[in-house]
């Protein structure tokens, strides 16, 4: 029951990213990448981390997408012009290699099992929100402080290209 | 006696169907609630202007809802022949939904006790109880933009576009201070789930939170007026300046769409404003959907009042009011809130 | 709830970042401060500036014998974060000494300039002292962001616009490949910690073999080689170089570039010293390409900041020789080449602050006829920036390069240092040519735009005693690289 709904999902995700790339409209690409978004956030659902589901949507699709959706709208873009064929053989030629490559690598890739101390046990008695807290706070504290300086130089720098005058 | 909470696992078929019976209740007073305050705004500002409103269908218009429900249902479905015809369609939809599924964390009462076969279990009123409830809400009001947004840009009319890039950049403006808003009350309750929150505050009634952060009770009435679009608020739709603003192009149902999801809106904001600060379901009255209703009802009523009382503000104020008094205050309050918190342990 | 606090607080230690800490003080606090100054008057900003990487620089050389370890695993202020610190402060002083003036002279008398400046460094010190994927991730971004906003400044010039958007679309590129490897790693370990990385890769020795491992590896790599600018992640250097600020373009080429050596090295010897084999031979070659495409393609320049674009590209190749040797004194090698470089280049640059006209359109070779007679003390002071590059005796240069091949020969790269002794020849052409230009050419201009004005002056000086110093007395600083490995 709940592969099917996992190939289920994974189906409609693979399938919204490939919109995401192929569609001519802006708009249309946009919309299919919210959608990857959500797919992304009922994958975490599924892994037992509903926090990081909802930050999913509240962040990527209820506030980046917006932004860039917004821009879409403002900057009226139009629809892409059709390309020449050479590109989209070489791109084809490339991601066929990439695919090859990325099968190769999960063949014989192999991940370490239970490294961590987070197993699916801890997480269903402890809470997933509650043991993100910690990490945030405790372990990544000094992660956490340097995202800060480093959103203030973002702030900075995008107030500095592009006010009217300085 | 126990009661044993209901769950798939020790008595699937009562869950499944108890399941149903909640879905079902609640869509269908929801909509039901969505017809009526139609009958109701209407009713309530005519008479706050000294008019009647709807008087002619059924006794004091009562039958007014049904009546338009129906005219819309026959009028002509125009597609604008320069519209983006999979947008345009999907955009009412995307309004309305988002704005329904939220309805499903509020609780709405006690657990009911049953007993099926000598066994009792208890039924929680509540469609489910997440854990991250709060959140689920803000996710979802946070996707309800992308249905004006849409239904703005993909309309291809100057008016619909104007009011679209006006809701993106209003609700992504408020929904920012909104969020910091309530945080501020996780920080007395200690945890998201809407279900725990309530019980937190069911002792009496000066448990509610509104007592103990007022500045985020009135902030989130503010912010959230605004993440539903009413007045004075409503710089999407301002129809004395972009004729309808995003729905200006739409007819028939999906005009009766946004309408629907205007007043869904309005009754998911009023049930989240009385599960977080007000008790939800717990007093004043012993019985607790009574309880929610009442709040939703007279939460429901101030929003109409402002409507029949305020202007709408200007763009550049409503950012202003966003970015420069609202979320530094909610800050603020988080800030005050830490304090405290910290201080009492 | 209480014990989270206390647990957060043990983890705490403010000595382990105390660098970083001051400067980023200094760097909130001309922010306010910018808002209450005159629109255009930049000056007391740069002094704020100077003062806090002057403050900096005392609060690091305390730190040097006593590491500092904190934050749960996340930063350590060894000796080896310390010598790098050094270096980015040094970088940054000498590049806020060159650019206040340049600043009014371009008309862009922006106060951010110097917060910006302060953070990059910031960021800077956190890849040299993070001890986990995480932070020296983060360190990244933060010395990347201030610094694609720092090469766009000139809004006005197409050539500085095009600069700060190549730069951050490749950058942001590059960064994609640092996030993944990390991804690929902690998928590997388990663990972000970059020791621990190590411990457990050696402990299961068969997961070294795991395509995964290897992936992650390269993907790392990428990212930060792209900062480094080696062939073939280098095609963004000579736009960027040639379209950012001049000033910028000084502290672009050695701050970043030692900050991502810095954080190369931690990486792949601590966490995946397992894999020598496979990273110093993939390095090898980078290393000999990089040298021979940076050197061979500087020969066609016309225009000199393109030219030190290429030959910082071909420098990146001779510090790269160091890494592949991996030894003791290879990569003190890199550690004092790194601080060398840092004279040399901004040196250079800095007499190019001075030699260009308004709107940077002087700084051709042809533009150089003859400006040894009409300014004989920066036509001094470029020669020796000139020989430093080169790695001619008794410059910084030539002991930087003596180091690193040694430690090359010594590890048995004997191929590797005759390569690279032969690409130092190689570029002795396009560095003499220079100054055939200033001292055999006839003056075509009387550089009256020349403005010796002090903070550059200061900053030349600086450069050259930097320079003399470490070619003549190169021992002693050795000795501390050699203290500051891990």
């Amino acid at each position: 029951m709940e592969v099917l709904f996992f190939y289920l999902v994974a189906l409609v995700a693979v399938l919204s990213g490939l919109i995401v790339v192929t569609a001519k409209s802006p708009v249309n690409s946009a919309l299919a990448l919210v959608n990857t978004f959500f797919c992304l956030a009922v994958f975490y659902v599924m892994l037992h981390a509903p926090f990081m589901a909802a930050i999913q949507i509240m962040v990527y699709a209820g506030a980046i997408m917006v932004l860039i959706l917004f821009v879409i709208m403002l900057l009226n873009m139009g629809v892409e012009p059709h390309k020449k064929p050479t590109h989209i053989a070489w791109g084809a030629i490339g991601g066929t290699l990439v695919l090859l490559v990325s099968i190769l690598f999960i063949q014989r890739g192999d991940t370490a099992r239970a490294v961590g101390n987070i197993s699916k046990d801890v997480v269903l008695r402890e809470g997933h929100t509650a043991l993100i807290g910690k990490a945030m706070f405790v372990d990544f504290l000094l992660p956490f402080e340097i995202a800060s300086i480093l959103l203030l130089v973002a702030i900075v720098g995008a107030v500095i290209l592009a006010k009217k005058e300085v | 006696m126990n009661a044993e909470l209901l769950s798939l696992s020790n008595a699937p078929w009562l869950y499944i169907g108890a399941m149903l019976v909640k879905i079902l209740v609640v869509f269908g007073v929801t909509m039901g609630i969505v017809a009526y305050a139609t009958w109701a705004e209407r009713k309530v500002i005519g008479h706050m202007q000294t008019r009647l409103g709807p008087m002619l269908t059924g006794w004091h218009g009562l039958l007014q809802p049904i009546a338009d429900g129906i005219k819309l249902f026959f009028k002509e479905d125009i597609i604008p022949s320069q519209a983006s015809r999979v947008p345009f369609i999907l955009a009412p939809m995307m309004i309305l939904i988002p704005s329904l599924i939220t309805i499903a964390v509020v609780p709405f009462g006690t657990d009911l006790v049953v007993n099926v076969g000598g066994k009792a279990y208890a039924i929680p009123l509540q469609i489910t109880d997440l854990n991250i409830g709060i959140l689920y809400i803000l996710a979802m009001a946070g996707l309800g933009v992308y249905g004006i947004t849409l239904a703005g840009w993909s309309s291809n009319s100057k008016y619909s576009l104007l009011g679209g890039v006006r809701a993106s950049a209003q609700m992504i403006s408020y929904e920012l201070a909104a969020g910091l808003a309530i945080i501020a009350v996780f920080m007395l309750s200690e945890t998201l789930s809407m279900r725990e929150i309530v019980l937190q505050q069911s002792g009496s009634i000066l448990d509610w939170y509104v007592w103990k952060q007022p500045l985020a009770f009135v902030l989130f009435l503010v912010t959230g007026t605004a993440e539903i679009n009413r007045t004075p608020f409503d710089m999407p739709e301002a129809e004395s300046e972009l004729v309808s603003g995003f729905c200006t192009e739409y007819s028939s149902m999906k005009y009766a769409l946004f309408f629907m999801a205007e007043y869904a809106n309005m009754i998911v904001v009023a049930a989240i404003m009385a599960t977080l600060f007000l008790g939800g379901w717990a007093g004043p009255t012993p019985w607790g959907p009574v309880n929610l209703l009442g709040k939703i009802f007279a939460f429901m009523f101030f929003l109409m009042w402002i409507r029949a009382t305020f202007p709408r503000v200007r763009y550049d104020q409503l950012m202003k009011l966003g970015w420069k008094v609202l979320l530094p205050l909610a800050l603020a309050n988080i800030l005050v809130t830490g304090i405290v918190v910290v201080l009492q342990q | 709830m209480e014990n989270l606090v206390q647990m957060a607080l043990q983890n705490v230690n403010m000595a382990a970042i105390m660098p970083s800490l001051v400067l980023c003080c200094f760097g909130m606090f001309l922010l306010m401060i910018n808002v209450f100054m005159p629109r255009g008057k930049t000056t007391a900003a740069s002094l704020i500036s100077l003062l806090g990487l002057a403050v900096t620089f005392v609060v690091t050389l305390r730190a040097w014998n006593h590491p500092e370890l904190g934050f749960a695993g996340h930063v350590a202020l060894d000796n080896f974060a310390t010598f790098f610190n050094v270096i980015f402060l040094i970088a940054a002083f000498l590049t806020v000494l060159m650019s206040d003036d340049y600043l009014h002279r371009e008309g862009y008398p922006v106060g951010e300039f110097y917060p910006l400046v302060l953070f990059t460094t910031a960021g800077a010190m956190w890849m040299a002292s993070g001890t986990d994927l995480m932070t020296v991730f983060l360190g990244l971004e933060v010395l990347s962001i201030s610094l694609y906003v720092l090469a766009g400044l000139f809004r006005g010039q197409l050539r500085s616009n095009e600069a700060g958007l190549k730069y951050f679309l490749l950058g942001a590129f590059s960064t994609g490949f640092l996030l993944y490897g990390t991804a690929l790693l902690y998928g590997v370990a388990g663990t972000t910690n970059i020791a621990d990385i190590g411990f457990y890769l050696s402990a299961h020795g068969k997961m070294l073999q795991n395509p995964m491992t290897i992936a992650g590896m390269l993907l790392l790599a990428v990212g930060f080689l792209f900062k480094i600018a080696v062939v073939p992640f280098h095609m963004w250097t000579p736009d960027v170089y040639q379209g950012a600020p001049t000033p910028v373009t000084a502290f672009m080429s050695a701050g970043p570039k030692a900050a991502a050596f810095a954080a190369l090295v931690r990486i792949l010897i601590l966490g995946l010293g397992g894999l020598q084999a496979d990273w110093s031979s993939l390095l090898w070659m980078l290393a000999v390409l990089t040298m021979f495409i940076g050197n061979v393609t500087a020969i066609y320049q016309t225009d000199i900041k393109r030219m030190l674009a290429y030959s910082s590209i071909a420098h990146a190749g001779y510090a790269l020789v160091g890494l592949v040797a991996a030894n003791a004194v290879g990569i003190s090698g890199i550690l004092f080449y790194m601080l060398a470089y840092t004279f040399m280049n901004i040196g250079a640059f800095a007499v190019l602050v001075l030699a260009g006209k308004q709107g940077e359109d002087n700084l051709t070779l042809e533009g150089f006829s003859g400006f040894g007679y009409k300014r004989p003390f920066l036509g001094v002071a470029m020669s020796i920036f000139l020989f430093a590059l080169m790695g001619i005796p008794p410059t910084a240069g030539f002991a930087g390069k003596f180091y690193i091949f040694a430690g090359a020969i010594n590890a048995g790269y004997i191929w590797l240092a005759i390569l690279g002794v032969l690409n130092s020849a190689i570029s002795l052409y396009y560095y003499l040519r220079v100054m055939v230009y200033m001292y055999f050419r006839e003056p075509q201009e009387d550089y009256g735009w020349v403005r010796m004005n002090p903070g550059t002056v200061v900053s030349i000086v600086l450069a050259i005693v930097g320079v003399l110093y470490l070619g003549v007395v190169p021992g002693k600083i050795m000795e501390m690289a050699k203290m500051a490995l891990f």
